[in-house]
């Protein structure tokens, strides 16, 4: 292996077969290599200027200044610039095509929710100030949760969790607290196999024992195995405190027995966890309440098209029954008999909400994120968010019957699916597999499927095209797809370097977790002569 | 609709090739009774950019925007001035609206930002590894506990009362769940930090020793003192920041011993957002780092030898490790790392140092004209940006004559700690870079004004 030039560029014959040329500066037109803050900047740059001058350290610093400004490297406004643009262009993003992870929605994120969430009445308000400073900001809270329960049928909304897993926590601590101010203490908390990893690790965190619920051959909860296990001894006898259940489920399907299920846990005494990852499926056309649900998130960077930045912020109000809401968590917002509104914290809620089961962070939640789904669902109104629900489940049954030919699609002949298509591996050449699928549609210029989940599916490839997706895209992909999906069958040994026209190829996962290199250090300089010698020599 | 792209002849042609006569036939698995027939109960039809911007800019201009009025409020969120590259590079497409970068063949924008904000964020903290971010400076706070709990298997925390009151309030929620003890200690209104009785709750069962530098209260701890009373017992230190800005003029809690350090990032490019979102920093030792909550980024190389990066140690996560995950955490907080990641690539090692300075000026500045108030006076021995004043009354309704006379001027411990009359005549105030001279001369004024006829 050779050596690395500070940017990374290894200088190599081009990766199909030596045609590509080879090039000084390592870009390629433009696809463009950027080397590390720390390698091009310095500590003698700085991209901003102040126009106070300090003075000198005064005696309320004594003994605890540091010996030397920290170490580390600036850039001035137009290498800053370009540096983070530069690295922009090594990312496929929704706004450069289709982006179709299953269960995470990718879908367009509307730029007004941007601007909105810009307005300095919005984002340049602190979280303690007066409440008669914040009136505006406390009506935006209520009226996004109003339509927040609105659209679930529940009684009411904690709106604080900060993201999806924090908002199953929310919901846990909320039965947990329930059941204990009962004295009904339980140690179970039934997950079905298909659930995301973060249903049993929730339960597990707040205290549970995790069970695994079976699923029928169809692809949804064994309702059957689910109530034995529930038993016959009524509440008495049950050690089950909750069920978690997605529905829509990971494998894209609804679980028609969803009110039956339902009822069964209460039977016993127990409440029913709904994963709302998959809301968007159902928004304007099912309400969650009318289906017996105690509790479930809403990841509004899902259904309500937040940005997802990247890896967040994310937001996960929690919608919550009449039975649990005195447990929900502090602070939150209360319109008073006069119209203004005010905050319930810790020292109103001792008087009026003194079952809360606490706080779960500091402040109110990611108020950044309400202003943009709160003009999301504005935007969209009753009739356009029936429409999300129903174009991006038609886009998924014309994902599914487009490729259930070439794919084998397990669940497919049961019947329609909901807002995502599920495929297996079954089928492909030896040795070939959905990873290679997944590679391959990068070179295509798609960002691939969300793979191997859920659990239950062989080789799963869970397709969720968004309601954002137009026909015509969606036929180019399902073109790439079949393509790919014949390549897979057929054991093309081309397929298994994929992807060779991305920024990276496969990258080596290996040893990136058995040497753990987290942070930049500064290394000895390159070999410079090697690097010059292979330049030529190639 | 403005988002919806297909058309009444796409649905009619992908209908036909699903073999479905109406899109109702894809909702069939969900039974007639639950089906919504009519609109949602009082929600209007779809409306222009136009309609939807008047009803949110209306209210938006309900709430005083804090750079419309002299504003001192701290508290665990500051206001700092953003660079304006910051916003505009955050808004590229190719970083808003990217998800987490798990293909990174096609993600080593992401990456690379990730390790990039690591190492800043751990040249900050002055620990060797630092993850990808948590939710905020409070969820980093518990998740930095129930680390020192599996790292010592020790179940007993002690945080020391300059701890800020809503990061308490977490722990605490998460503790009554875990069955974790938590020791905590109030806060006393006195011109230092109680390090002798944090150092005294220490014993043989502490699994770890949490520490706020500068405190609640503005006042600067002794980390090391505490650090080393902690070694001893074989007690880990969790040092919390949550004015990060701090750092580039005090010595880091890394550097001071701390064994794990977490903070609030939302100073450093990110706005106060009325609470969120916001980023939780985290570092620490490295031997500690498989025990570390939070996605973590590495470097690596690709099939050609290239230098690349990945997510990696992901055997830790929820999402992989089901039941047997490390912490609650599955996002992180992407872009609000990259604005942060941004700023400080903006200010650098020099620009830090000299902002820190300045917003220590200011706040000098303040504490002087404060302190000429009759009946007043500033705690504080030790300060960075911001501090406690005791008022001759109730700082409550001193908070509240100051809004009515247009100055947030600042958060009064009664409202943090409401269950602590003694603390009640405590104001605490933030002065940065944002401040001039004629916002501290409203202050000083409308608390002059406020404080008149209350008995010094």
């Amino acid at each position: 292996m050779n050596a690395l030039n500070p940017s990374g560029w290894r200088p190599h014959k081009g990766e199909s077969g030596g045609e590509a040329p080879q090039t000084v500066s390592g870009d390629r037109g433009l696809m463009l290599e950027e080397a590390l803050v720390f390698e091009i900047g310095g500590m003698d740059k700085c991209g901003v200027d102040f126009d106070v001058e300090p003075g000198a350290v005064s005696g309320a610093l004594a003994g605890h200044v540091r010996a030397a400004p920290l170490a580390l490297a600036g850039l001035t406004e137009p290498e800053t610039v370009r540096h983070y643009t530069r690295l922009s262009r090594q990312n496929y993003a929704i706004d450069l095509g289709p982006f179709p992870l299953g269960s995470c929605t990718m879908k367009h994120n509307p730029r007004l929710n941007e601007k909105i969430a810009r307005l300095p009445g919005f984002a340049d308000i602190h979280p303690l100030q007066p409440q008669s400073t914040v009136q505006g900001a406390y009506a935006t809270i209520h009226e996004l949760a109003h339509w927040l329960t609105a659209l679930t049928a529940m009684h009411s909304v904690a709106m604080t969790p900060k993201a999806g897993a924090h908002g199953e926590l929310c919901g846990l601590l909320c039965i947990r607290a329930a059941l204990e101010a009962a004295g009904d203490a339980r140690e179970v908390v039934l997950v079905p196999e298909s659930a995301h990893g973060t249903n049993p690790a929730t339960a597990a965190f707040a205290g549970y024992r995790v069970e695994n619920i079976p699923a029928t051959a169809a692809g949804r909860v064994d309702l059957a195995a689910l109530t034995a296990r529930l038993g016959a001894g009524g509440p008495e006898k049950c050690d089950v405190a909750a069920v978690m259940i997605t529905n829509p489920n990971t494998c894209g399907l609804f679980e028609p027995e969803m009110k039956a299920i339902a009822d069964a846990v209460h039977a016993a005494g127990g409440f029913v966890y709904c994963d709302g990852a998959n809301f968007n499926a159902i928004v304007g056309k099912v309400r969650p309440g009318d289906l017996g649900i105690d509790a479930m998130h809403i990841n509004l960077h899902k259904t309500f098209s937040t940005p997802h930045g990247g890896g967040g912020p994310g937001s996960g109000p929690v919608v919550l029954s009449a039975a649990l809401a005195p447990f929900a968590p502090l602070p939150f917002v209360e319109r008073q008999a006069d119209g203004t509104m005010r905050l319930v914290e810790e020292e109103e809620a001792a008087i009026d909400h003194p079952g809360s089961f606490g706080r779960m962070a500091a402040f109110h939640g990611q108020m950044g994120m309400f202003t943009r789904a709160l003009t999301y669902i504005l935007s969209h109104g009753a009739d356009g968010l029936r429409q999300v629900a129903e174009d991006a489940v038609l886009n998924a049954n014309y994902v599914l019957r487009s490729l259930e030919d070439v794919l084998d699609a397990p669940f497919a002949d049961a019947g329609p699916c909901m807002h995502e298509a599920l495929f297996s591996d079954t089928g492909m050449a030896e040795g070939f597999s959905t990873l290679d699928i997944a590679k391959g549609l990068i070179d295509e210029g798609f960002h691939p499927m969300t793979v191997y989940f859920p659990l239950v599916v062989h080789g799963a490839m869970l397709v969720e095209p968004t309601e954002t997706e137009s026909k015509a895209g969606l036929d180019r992909f399902i073109a790439a797809m079949r393509s790919l999906a014949g390549r897979a069958r057929a054991g093309d040994p081309a397929l298994k370097a994929a992807p060779v026209l991305a920024p990276r190829r496969r990258l080596d996962e290996t040893l990136a977790a058995r040497k753990p290199v987290l942070t930049w250090r500064a290394a000895p300089a390159p070999p410079m002569e090697p690097v010059l010698s292979e330049i030529g020599g190639s | 609709m403005r988002y919806l792209p297909l058309t009444a002849d796409d649905r009619a042609a992908m209908l036909g090739v699903i073999g479905a006569d109406h899109v109702d036939d894809l909702f069939v698995d969900v039974p007639a009774e639950a089906r919504l027939d009519g609109p949602v109960h009082g929600l209007a039809l779809h409306a222009s950019e136009m309609a939807v911007e008047r009803h949110m800019s209306a209210l938006a201009q309900q709430n005083l925007s804090a750079g419309s009025a002299p504003f001192f409020i701290g508290a665990g969120a500051y206001r700092h001035h953003i660079p304006a590259s910051v916003d505009h590079l955050i808004q590229r497409g190719e970083f808003l609206t990217a998800y987490t970068p798990y293909q990174p063949e096609i993600a080593q924008g992401t990456l690379q930002v990730l390790f990039e904000f690591q190492t800043q964020v751990a040249r900050l903290l002055g620990t060797d590894v630092a993850n990808a971010s948590m939710y905020d400076g409070s969820t980093a706070c518990w998740e930095a506990i129930a680390m020192a709990g599996r790292v010592t298997k020790r179940g007993r925390a002690v945080l020391s009362g300059g701890v800020h009151p809503h990061y308490v309030a977490t722990a605490r929620t998460m503790a009554r769940f875990t069955g974790d003890t938590l020791e905590t200690l109030a806060p006393v209104l006195e011109a230092t930090p109680d390090d002798t009785a944090t150092i005294a709750a220490i014993d043989d069962a502490t699994s770890c020793v949490v520490v706020q530098y500068p405190d609640i209260l503005g006042r600067i701890p002794d980390i090391a003192a505490i650090c080393a009373a902690a070694q001893a017992k074989g007690a880990l230190v969790i040092a919390v920041v949550t004015e990060p800005v701090a750092l580039g003029l005090l010595r880091s809690p890394g550097e001071l011993g701390a064994d794990i350090v977490v903070g609030e990032g939302q100073s450093i490019g990110v706005g106060l957002n009325f609470g969120g979102p916001y980023l939780g920093l985290f570092g620490c030792r490295e031997k500690f780092v498989r025990q570390m909550p939070g996605r973590l980024c590495g470097q690596t190389v690709d099939a050609d030898g290239k230098r690349g990066f990945v997510l990696t140690l992901s055997t830790r996560e929820q999402h992989i490790r089901r039941e047997k995950a490390t912490s609650n955490i599955c996002t992180n907080s992407g872009l609000c790392a990259l604005a942060f990641s941004i700023h400080m690539t903006l200010l650098g090692g020099s620009g830090l140092d000299r902002l820190a300075r300045i917003n220590h000026a200011r706040a000098r500045a303040m504490a002087k004209r404060l302190a000429q108030i009759p009946g007043v006076s500033v705690l504080n021995d030790s300060y960075f940006n911001e501090l406690t004043l005791v008022l001759p009354t109730d700082a409550r309704h001193a908070v509240r004559d100051l809004a009515d006379a247009g100055v947030l001027g600042g958060v009064s411990l009664g409202r943090l700690y409401p269950d602590n009359p003694e603390l009640a005549p405590g104001l605490l105030l933030t002065a940065t870079e944002t401040v001039t001279d004629a916002d501290i001369e409203a202050l000083a004024t409308a608390l002059e004004t406020a404080l008149a006829g209350v008995p010094a």
